[in-house]
């Protein structure tokens, strides 16, 4: 029978099929992090079931840690024990551990890539909701919780019902100053929240054929935004250029055994998908948010939509508008803004910090504005300083904080306050994310890097339009 | 972790006709702190349920006494967001053991099932009634029955089935977890394992 991407990758890592019930699912890849692992690693203690493969779990630390001064003793108590409980779990199972000031270490979805653990065609997990950012590679990839994290390492299986599949294509070209982040998010406000929910979304068609390896991860990234359970796209030279002779990568004989099921990832041309939707690229803009989820996303350029031609409830639309004190029919463009975030899983690598620099070059931060700029990696913030775009960034008066989730779920100090707002090229501006009571404006780096020039809301292609008349 | 086994509930219900309830909201990020599992349900809601001074906000449904029951009544794609399963601890550690909506995002119903809340799918009419029931009534009680996989307003006798497969039915029957099961394994896991091109 012709398979989909999904169904080849699946269907090899299926140990045992239960009738009327889910599958049980070899997990080639699991990375852990501070926060939802200490739960699972006292259950594995109360079990004494030991890890059973601790050389396919990774750990980092990165959704508590501070973004200065990583150097020093970390201060809030509660995140410090965290992380020592991390290191102090990883020290007991022979897991490796790449701890806070690791050259190595990064927010978990960053650093997985970086080092090879992302490999084509494995199965990855991970307790937090972004891992889809793996399925970039061909990988299927996704959240789990704690139960399943204990579940992982103790037996490097979960147990789970295949899920449903979906294809969304876009044909054309992007256009001037779009991006991975837009398109993503025309995605969303397109199919929802929930539009996606139960199925597993693969990529197609020339718009990501086209994409670097780090944009194709900016959009997996987000695929839990519309409720999938992650997104994939199909390996192709990009990918296995990407990899190559990456410290987890396989080498030689291993390679090329690899290779022969790499090369099989690809969907059959008569396979059958759930659902399949279709878009065109040139329809796409630069895409900002105004609500208080990633569905509520609009051309840059555009103004609030009614109540009435929305999907979904009007109250609960109101009840949003209100949070982000935002009314129906106002123009986004203009709107102030008092924080500006670059980092994070979704856009805190190389690329998007060159994106963000190219448009602060020669301009200067606005005196309004906040900006928190946070390398997903020590390896991100290194080619920041060695690419010389540190130099840009702090001529233009910002300045280059430490590695991290940061302002991404603002556990650690990075709160927006509340009322405030915030452009972020993060995931999430549901109500509080970013602090209590702040109130976010997902977009890109470029949007993001307009944002903190201007202090208001703009379309970035304006910045962009004058520096090519400029240069 | 172990649960309590689940049959048949019968309870009132608190109401909560919002939609897209996200995990954020269940229980904020700031509160992931902790390395052992224990008070989630204090914080439950609780940017929803407490003023930034930690008093009670009075319009939120928790903090009404009107409302109460071992059931949560939410609205369409309950649980979306984060893959946090402190939001389903939280909903369990509040005193909930049931939440009924008429859509669930998938991790959040994943960790509901392997934590000992049950998460009853029904229509959006059925939905609609039983909310409308609570407005009417709020003593009004609901029977969820799993082994028969019903949920009924017992006042007025109305009715809807739900999906759960077998194999989860039966843990939450019988309070088993997935490791129970996968522990016993092990050798085909390894045997599987060493197949594997990497
Ligand atoms: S950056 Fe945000 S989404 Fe990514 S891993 Fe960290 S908390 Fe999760």
């Amino acid at each position: 029978m012709a398979k989909t991407l999904f169904d080849k990758v699946w269907d090899s890592h299926v140990v045992r099929s239960l009738e009327d019930g889910p599958d049980v699912l070899f997990i080639d890849r699991h990375m852990v992090h501070e926060v939802t692992s200490p739960v699972a690693f006292r259950g594995i203690k109360a079990r004494r079931s030991g890890v059973i493969f601790p050389d396919r779990t990774f750990a980092t630390a990165d959704h508590n840690t501070p973004t200065k001064n990583q150097h020093l003793p970390v201060e809030d108590p509660l995140s410090a024990n965290q992380l020592k409980a991390l290191e102090a779990n990883a020290r007991e199972y022979g897991i490796s551990h790449w701890g806070l000031g690791h050259e190595k270490n990064g927010i978990v979805h960053v650093v997985g890539p970086e080092y090879g653990i992302t490999l084509p065609g494995a199965t990855i997990v991970c307790g937090d909701s972004h891992t889809s950012t793996h399925g970039a590679f061909g990988a299927i990839a996704f959240g789990i919780g704690t139960s399943e994290v204990e579940m992982v390492l103790a037996t490097q299986c979960i147990m789970q019902p295949k899920p449903k599949k979906m294809r969304i294509n876009i044909k054309g070209e992007l256009t001037f100053g779009v991006t991975p982040k837009d398109v993503a998010l025309y995605i969303i406000s397109k199919l929802t929240t929930s539009g996606a929910t139960g199925h597993f979304v693969e990529y197609a068609g020339q718009v990501f054929e086209n994409m670097t390896m780090e944009g194709r991860m900016t959009v997996c990234n987000l695929s839990i935004e519309m409720g999938a359970r992650g997104g994939m796209i199909a390996p192709d030279e990009k990918t296995f250029d990407y990899i190559r002779g990456r410290e987890f990568t396989p080498k030689g004989a291993d390679w090329d055994k690899a290779m022969l099921y790499w090369e099989t990832l690809k969907t059959d041309a008569d396979a059958v998908f759930d659902e399949e939707y279709n878009f065109e690229a040139s329809d796409i803009e630069p895409m900002i948010t105004y609500g208080t989820n990633p569905g509520m996303g609009i051309g840059i350029s555009r103004s609030i939509p009614h109540a009435e031609e929305v999907a979904g409830g009007v109250s609960t639309y109101r009840k949003s508008l209100g949070y982000m004190d935002f009314n129906e029919g106002e123009a986004m463009i203009g709107k102030p803004v008092d924080y500006v975030f670059i980092g994070s899983c979704t856009n805190g690598r190389i690329e998007d910090f060159r994106a963000f620099a190219s448009i602060v070059k020669g301009r200067k931060k606005a005196d309004n504005v906040v900006a928190w700029l946070v390398p997903g990696s020590h390896k991100v913030e290194r080619a920041i300083k060695e690419e010389g775009l540190l130099d840009i960034l702090e001529e233009a008066g910002f300045e280059l904080r430490e590695p991290g989730c940061s302002a991404c779920l603002a556990m650690n100090d990075d709160k927006v306050p509340a009322g405030k707002y915030a452009v972020s090229t993060s995931n999430r501006n549901f109500e509080g994310r970013q602090g209590p009571g702040s109130r976010t404006l997902l977009a890109s780096p470029y949007s993001a890097a307009a944002a903190a020039v201007t202090g208001r809301v703009t379309d970035p292609r304006e910045l962009l339009k004058e520096d090519a008349v400029l240069a | 972790m172990a649960y309590d086994k689940f049959k048949v509930l019968r309870s009132t219900a608190v109401p909560m006709p919002i939609e897209n309830v996200d995990t954020d909201q269940i229980i904020p990020a700031r509160f992931l702190k902790a390395t052992e599992r224990k008070g989630f349900g204090d914080n439950l809601f609780r940017d929803w349920r407490y003023n930034s001074d930690g008093s009670p906000k009075a319009d939120f449904v928790l903090n009404n006494p009107t409302y109460s029951g071992k059931i949560l009544v939410g609205g369409k794609n309950f649980g979306s967001g984060s893959s946090r399963e402190h939001a389903a601890w939280a909903v369990y550690d509040y005193g909930f053991r049931c939440v009924i909506s008429s859509f669930f995002a998938d991790i959040f119903r994943g960790n509901c099932l392997n934590v000992g809340v049950l998460p009853v799918q029904v229509s959006a009419s059925f939905l609609n009634k039983i909310f409308t029931e609570i407005e009417k009534n709020a003593d009004a009680e609901f029977e969820v029955n799993l082994p028969e996989q019903t949920v009924t307003i017992l006042a007025t006798g109305d009715q809807e089935k739900f999906d759960i497969n077998g194999y989860k039915k039966d843990n939450m029957l019988n309070g088993f977890d997935d490791i129970d099961y996968l522990s016993n394994m092990k050798s085909e896991i390894e045997e599987f394992a060493s197949g594997l091109p990497f």
